[in-house]
């Protein structure tokens, strides 16, 4: 497997990790910068991997970031600049994956175990409170609504 | 010869380690003293011979033994004492080493302070301990031994990574994994609990104080690492959601909502299958990020260098540990399980809600950090999941642990009025409502949904902590000064240390400013208010490195600030480059300078950031360390053994049948 | 009681992907390329700037298109094998000299060899760009139509080209969808006419 090469790779990467150089791109318009500030901080450097496009010195990282300042200096959107990049390399550029089929449990999975387990927590605390000795339990009903008013909160 | 001594203690201690996992396991089910009694002496004699070969490899690094593989990897004659004894955790099989060696730390501190336990229990408990062990120590010795010898003797040594050449690399690593292996205390307080069938507000008071040393450690381990990324790796960023930091991360996460769910089974006896499942839980996660990390399949800047046939290893280990422990859950955990009354408005409610926001904060982690994995092994192409997602998703769970937190410790237990709750919380609300306005003129510029909210919670969470200590105060009998029980001293540092980290985190992602620049030496460069004057470029002579180093002088108006002198250092051994940048700390910015490359006519590529309030940070988690260690050194906690013996007495609370959720 | 089921089975389910991810490289990024159109270059050529080497020209014929730089180690390792295959005549072999001064270059195939029907001289690494290019080496292979058709990522070893190249080479030429394209007014003006005489399903 490949892997087994990978310490001296790994090494490399790490060093370049602490290592970056800059590229100073100037922009006449202060908007310009701060679309290209935004997207670089998006992207994924391919060539090192764990970081993204405006850490990264890995000469690839500097030409794609002289590509998205030109395209910036072109008046390009920020999603024909995903797209150009999206086209070229993949998805895996991509630190912000798209919505889409295969990133629903991605996206709405957090979303959903809230729900469910919310959901649970509730049915608990009801339940519980049903538990309670004789002279609470006459105020369940009102236990319950006070419950509701609870989650506003 | 001391190499093959401290590998023939490892053999020894994993012996012993079986030992102890076998013999005192039986004796409590049997319930023989004789065999019970080798539990101690057994913990105590594993803790020994690990010791004896961790300082066998230390001896090894500090002697320059090439002889030995793994010194000959990570150290070379040129590097300082300092960092040869570091490099010892260096790599792969010496912080697997440094991680059996806090394993037998942790279980023969439980084995000195476990007196107060029942004898049975006690056993159990170190027994499991062992069982941890021997899988750790199996995995060495099998995969990844780091006392082998290359005969003959290399002359020289490739060197220690230099990113590791650090006083941060020093520390963090033992910090971490004091942390991390800690959770196997309560792990296996939860597994003696199952097998004994005793799951109870005493077996909860047991756990607490190593859960909170344990948690305590791992903030530690979190910060410091998180602080070294920001002044070493030279990008000025704190944290990047890459999955050795989420490794780190989701334990904590778990830990927390540990700590919460153990005070509801202590004080109430309630939750309790749920205080076990997270219990197995943080350990398990703990367990996950040593896979991550060393299996290679996952990409990461810290990860080690690794091989599948050691990521097989601990994944049959992991199996064998977590899916053992799970199992045995599922089986005894319905027993267990009895539901306490409560009403919907109560300490225990709040709890639960803190519980579920970090159960599902824990759960989003792993999903990130393990979904380009499962999309992969799918064959369904390659995806990234990074900061972009996890800030997203994070900013949504914990607004409400946010917003609900300062007003938990008001509510009383079991039950209490809403009226009663409304009306001692209004007025820290207003006050902090008010603070976060009248600050409005100096953080208008940046307003953002994000940063009001952020300043709102900060200021809420700050707040209210700290009228709830002068309430608590003022409610106190008149005329006799105490200081509160500890417990609730841990609760409010932490809780404070919360705020404190809301707001730097708010402040420094609003108002962070960054420039790439190219400057000539001579030149000058203005950025947030401080001009940054490139004074010259000179070259230096390290103990094992040549450093370019520029010097800046920053000043604002006519006050000089600071000189700064960041390097760009080359390490000869490995040829490699390393950016070291200057910062001037302040309590409430920071000026950060990096050098770049060399571009030409003299000119030098400089990044500079202002970054306000990024202390805040980690002084906040520095708050929530002290505050768990605090906690865990509460009064009720050393009781006697007749204390908790009568505590061990099962409390019935056996009302009604219907089967415990959560 | 399945409720107490969930953990080990959650559990279980995460243990099965760790597993299946034991034996898959997170370092190996598909390219979204392959049976897309081969990106669009026309660059000089590196032995002789005056000539220039196009997508256009190349139309009409399978190749293989290996990614190589002077100052790339891998490629100095792999530089065996391309000229085994360039030898072997099979198919022809052209360069993208990525990210690399000329004189270099130039220097470095004098030493080592100039397996390459022509390499294209990509000094700014925009055409590597548009071709996804990572890393030296990589090698594409582009078919008949001007499709990639396959990307190697990486130094190319035997069995790669014995195990994969060379029957996806074969599928192509036995297919003749992938010629339909060749167009008739556009003959390649390559050094060597390889059209003709490469292609056996003639």
């Amino acid at each position: 497997m490949s892997s087994y090469r990978a310490l001296p790779l790994l090494l490399a990467l790490l060093a370049s990790a602490a290592a970056w150089s800059i590229d100073p791109f100037q922009f006449d318009d202060p908007a310009h910068t701060e679309r290209y500030k935004t997207l670089i901080e998006e992207f994924r450097c391919l060539q090192c991997q764990n970081q993204n496009l405006a850490d990264s010195d890995a000469p690839l990282a500097v030409d794609l970031r002289r590509e998205i300042a030109d395209m910036i200096r072109s008046e390009r959107s920020d999603d024909e600049i995903r797209g150009f990049l999206v086209q070229r390399y993949g998805d895996f550029i991509l630190y912000r994956p798209p919505v889409q089929p295969t990133t629903w449990l991605l996206w709405f999975g957090p979303l959903m175990l809230l729900l469910v387990s919310s959901a649970t927590v509730f049915t608990v605390v009801r339940r519980r409170s049903q538990l309670v000795e004789a002279p609470l339990t006459e105020s369940k009903h009102e236990d319950t609504e006070r419950f509701h008013g609870d989650q506003e909160l | 010869m001391i190499p093959e001594l401290g590998h023939f203690a490892l053999i020894l201690a994993l012996l012993v380690a079986a030992v102890q996992g076998v013999v005192p396991l039986f004796g409590a089910h049997t319930r023989d003293a004789a065999w019970m009694a080798v539990a101690r002496p057994a913990a105590y004699t594993q803790l020994f011979l690990v010791l004896f070969a961790f300082v066998a490899l230390s001896h090894a690094f500090a002697t320059q033994d090439f002889s030995v593989v793994y010194v000959a990897n990570n150290s070379n004659s040129q590097l300082p004492m300092m960092y040869r004894l570091s490099a010892v955790w260096g790599s792969h099989e010496g912080s697997l080493l440094l991680w059996t060696l806090i394993l037998s730390l942790w279980t023969a501190a439980v084995a000195r302070f476990s007196k107060s336990l029942p004898e049975a229990f006690a056993a159990r408990v170190i027994a499991v301990m062992g069982l941890v062990a021997v899988g750790f120590m199996l995995f060495m010795l099998f995969t990844s031994n780091p006392f082998e010898r290359h005969i003959p003797a290399l002359i020289e040594g490739r060197d220690l990574n230099p990113l590791l050449q650090d006083p941060g690399l020093i520390i963090h690593p033992p910090m971490l994994y004091i942390g991390y292996v800690g959770f196997a205390v309560p792990f296996a307080f939860a597994i003696a609990a199952l097998l004994s069938g005793q799951l109870d507000a005493g077996w909860a008071r047991w756990s607490r104080p190593w859960t909170l040393v344990s948690w305590s450690f791992l903030t530690l381990g979190i910060a410091l690492g998180s602080w070294w990324a920001y002044y070493e790796l030279g990008w000025g960023g704190w944290w990047f959601w890459d999955p050795v930091e989420n490794a780190s991360f989701m334990p904590w996460l778990a830990g927390t909502a540990l700590i919460h769910s153990q005070a509801v089974t202590e004080k109430r006896g309630a939750f309790r299958s749920w205080t076990v499942l997270l219990s197995i839980t943080a350990f398990a996660l703990s367990l996950l990020g040593t896979f991550l990390v060393r299996s290679g399949v996952l990409t990461s800047v810290h990860a080690f260098a690794n091989d599948p046939a050691r990521g097989l290893f601990i994944l049959v280990y992991l199996l064998t540990v977590i899916g053992g422990a799970l199992t045995l859950y599922a089986w005894r955990a319905p027993r267990v399980a009895s539901p306490i009354a409560t009403t919907p408005m109560s300490r225990e409610t709040f709890l639960l809600i803190n519980n579920l926001f970090f159960a599902v904060a824990a759960a989003t982690v792993l999903l990130g950090t393990l979904y380009p994995l499962v999309i992969d092994a799918l064959g369904l192409g390659k995806i990234s999941v990074g900061p972009p997602y996890f800030g997203f998703m994070f900013a949504i769970l914990m607004a409400p642990v946010v917003a609900l937190m300062p007003a938990a410790p008001y509510v009383r237990w079991k039950t209490d009025e809403p009226g009663r709750v409304a009306e001692s919380l209004w007025k820290p609300l207003a006050i902090a409502v008010a603070i976060a306005a009248l600050l409005l003129p100096l953080y208008w510029s940046g307003l953002s949904l994000f940063l009001l909210g952020g300043v709102l919670g900060g200021c809420w969470v700050i707040v209210g902590t700290l009228w709830y200590v002068v309430r608590r105060f003022r409610t106190r009998p008149p005329g006799r000064f105490r200081l509160l029980p500890a417990g609730e001293m841990g609760m409010i540092l932490a809780h404070f240390g919360v705020g404190i980290f809301v707001l730097g985190v708010t402040i420094t992602n609003t108002f962070s400013v960054e420039q790439d620049i190219r400057l000539t030496p001579g030149e000058e460069y203005e950025l947030a208010g401080h001009v940054f004057r490139f004074e010259t470029v000179e070259t230096l002579d390290g103990p094992n490195y040549t450093a370019t180093q520029g010097t800046f002088l920053v000043s604002r108006g006519d006050d000089t600030v600071a000189m700064l002198y960041p390097q760009k250092r080359r390490y000869p051994q490995g040829n490699q480059m390393m950016t070291e940048a200057a910062i001037e700390a302040g309590f409430t910015r920071d000026i950060y300078v990096s050098l770049g490359e060399p571009l030409s006519d003299g000119a030098w590529s400089v990044r500079i950031y202002y970054k306000p309030f990024i202390r805040w940070i980690w002084l906040g988690a520095l708050f929530m360390m002290a505050g768990g260690f605090v906690a865990a050194f509460d009064k009720r906690y050393r009781r006697t053994r007749a204390a908790a013996a009568e505590h061990a007495a099962p409390r019935v609370v056996e009302q009604g049948t219907a089967p415990q959720g959560a | 009681m399945w409720r107490f089921l969930l953990p080990v089975m959650v559990f279980l389910a995460i243990a099965g992907f760790l597993y299946a991810g034991l034996d898959l490289n997170p370092q190996l990024i598909p390219s979204p390329l392959i049976n897309k159109p081969a990106p669009d270059f026309d660059l000089p050529t590196v032995n002789d700037p005056a000539r220039r080497i196009s997508r256009k020209q190349l139309l009409g014929q399978e190749y293989l298109l290996n990614v190589w730089a002077s100052w790339c180690v891998a490629c100095r390792e792999e530089h065996n094998v391309i000229t085994a295959i360039a030898q072997s005549g099979e198919i022809p072999v052209y360069g993208l000299n990525y990210k690399d001064t000329r004189k270099n270059a130039t220097r470095w195939l004098a030493q080592f060899g100039d397996p390459y029907v022509a390499s294209a001289h990509d000094l700014d690494g925009r055409t590597g760009i548009d071709f996804g290019v990572y890393g030296a080496p990589e090698t594409f292979l582009v078919d008949a139509a001007g499709n990639i058709r396959y990307k190697f990522i990486g130094v190319l070893t035997p069995e790669v080209i014995e195990d994969e190249i060379w029957p996806l080479v074969a599928t192509l030429r036995s297919t003749p969808a992938a010629k339909a394209e060749k167009p008739a007014a556009d003959k390649p003006r390559a050094e060597k006419p390889v059209v003709e005489e490469q292609d056996p399903a003639e």
